[in-house]
């Protein structure tokens, strides 16, 4: 039974950071920000904006853009990997505030791969549950202003939210393959306790991802033999320009073929992937294949296969 | 056939587009030589100079840190 992809919906907090304010704080050039990760500003949610409620809002405009009550939602998945450490995670209270009833949530404790690894698991689950509400929602920056600022990683967090709605209903794009894969020889390069600051092994994590997220785009694009020119849309994780552009050169397409709003809102850790869907689904062409894909911390990696139906 | 550490130094110097410290024990990283996005592109071009296949679980950035480590782990 196929799996469709349906709506998408996101949500950016107001306050723009740029690189000059933050450059002051770190004690670096707004330049070489944007020079070593393609970012010229990223979106800080308020104190009183947390993971809850800015899924909330990117899940209320998904619903609204597909133009189905919660009440059809036969199960949720929430991915983040910046929701406060301890239980319950944030799915449940996220449920509520949608007015979900005792719908079952699945909570993804997954930074930056949680919502390609959501999407998938939603696939397989909509033959069981119908309609199921992908949500990722990050608040990195209340990670990074937890302890002193690191220059090399404070730089590069937004804070967001996207959802998108999973169905076996036929829908606009129908998903026709993915590859997940994870591998923990590396977690500490890339990790988070809650209690000490974010660690990243940035050598490590661009190493690692610079292979492994071409690899697994072509592992799907191999099995459906289709060609990476041939692909209308690269739709991938927003971790650094530089890294997007070193991905399309292992594809041996050009750069502007990947999907990039990372100038506008950093990284997003996993919901960076659903936000650019969001905005790339208004200039979507009629026909083609699509491609998603995702590396972070853990390591989780993948890629997915849909088509425009 | 140059020496290998002859052919590391020409790998990495086509890389960098710049002449590598003398001392083979020099990180290549915190002397500002390399930035992290051309680690992926020295690991491709040892690769394609060796002829060999540097598997994910050898990715580890400190093997490819100075002449000195680069030529241990590719001597094995």
């Amino acid at each position: 039974m196929s799996s469709y992809l349906h709506a998408f919906g996101a949500w950016l907090p107001e306050r723009v950071v740029s690189n000059a304010e933050l450059a002051e704080r770190l004690g670096c050039t707004a330049e070489w920000i944007e020079s070593s990760s393609g970012i010229r500003e990223r979106r800080w949610a308020d104190d009183q904006t947390g993971v809850v409620e800015m899924a909330e809002r990117a899940a209320t405009t998904c619903l609204a853009t597909e133009g189905v009550p919660g009440s059809q939602i036969g199960l949720v998945i929430l991915a983040s990997g910046s929701a406060p450490a301890g239980f319950p995670a944030p799915g449940a209270a996220l449920a509520a505030r949608l007015g979900l009833g005792t719908t079952p949530v699945i909570d993804l404790p997954m930074a930056s791969s949680g919502s390609l690894f959501g999407i998938a698991l939603a696939s397989q689950l909509a033959e069981t549950y119908g309609d199921v509400l992908v949500i990722a929602s990050e608040k990195m920056s209340s990670i990074i202003q937890a302890h002193p600022l690191d220059r090399n990683t404070a730089m590069l967090f937004g804070d967001g939210a996207a959802a998108v709605l999973v169905s076996k209903r036929r829908g606009p794009w129908e998903i026709l393959d993915y590859a997940l894969h994870s591998d923990g020889q590396f977690s500490s390069d890339l990790s988070y306790d809650g209690s000490s600051a974010l660690r990243m092994n940035g050598l490590s994590v661009i190493l690692q991802a610079a292979r492994k997220l071409p690899g697994a785009i072509q592992e799907v694009l191999e099995r459906a033999k289709i060609p990476a020119a041939d692909v209308s849309a690269f739709l991938l994780h927003q971790a650094n320009q530089n890294l997007l552009v070193r991905v399309a050169k292992a594809l041996g397409i050009l750069p502007d073929r990947i999907f990039s709003n990372i100038a506008r809102y950093g990284n997003t850790s996993s919901a960076s992937m659903l936000i650019a869907a969001a905005e790339w689904v208004d200039q979507a062409p009629e026909s083609g294949p699509v491609v998603f894909a995702a590396f972070g911390a853990g390591f989780h990696w993948g890629a997915l296969l849909a088509a425009r139906r | 056939m140059p020496d290998i550490t002859a052919r590391l130094r020409a790998v990495v110097e086509k890389i960098a587009a710049k002449p590598v410290p003398q001392d083979p024990d020099e990180s290549l990283f915190e002397s500002g030589l390399l930035d992290s996005f051309m680690l992926p592109d020295l690991v491709s071009a040892l690769e394609d100079e060796f002829t060999v296949k540097i598997p994910d679980s050898d990715l580890n950035p400190r093997k490819f840190d100075s002449l000195t480590r680069m030529e241990a782990y590719l001597s094995k």
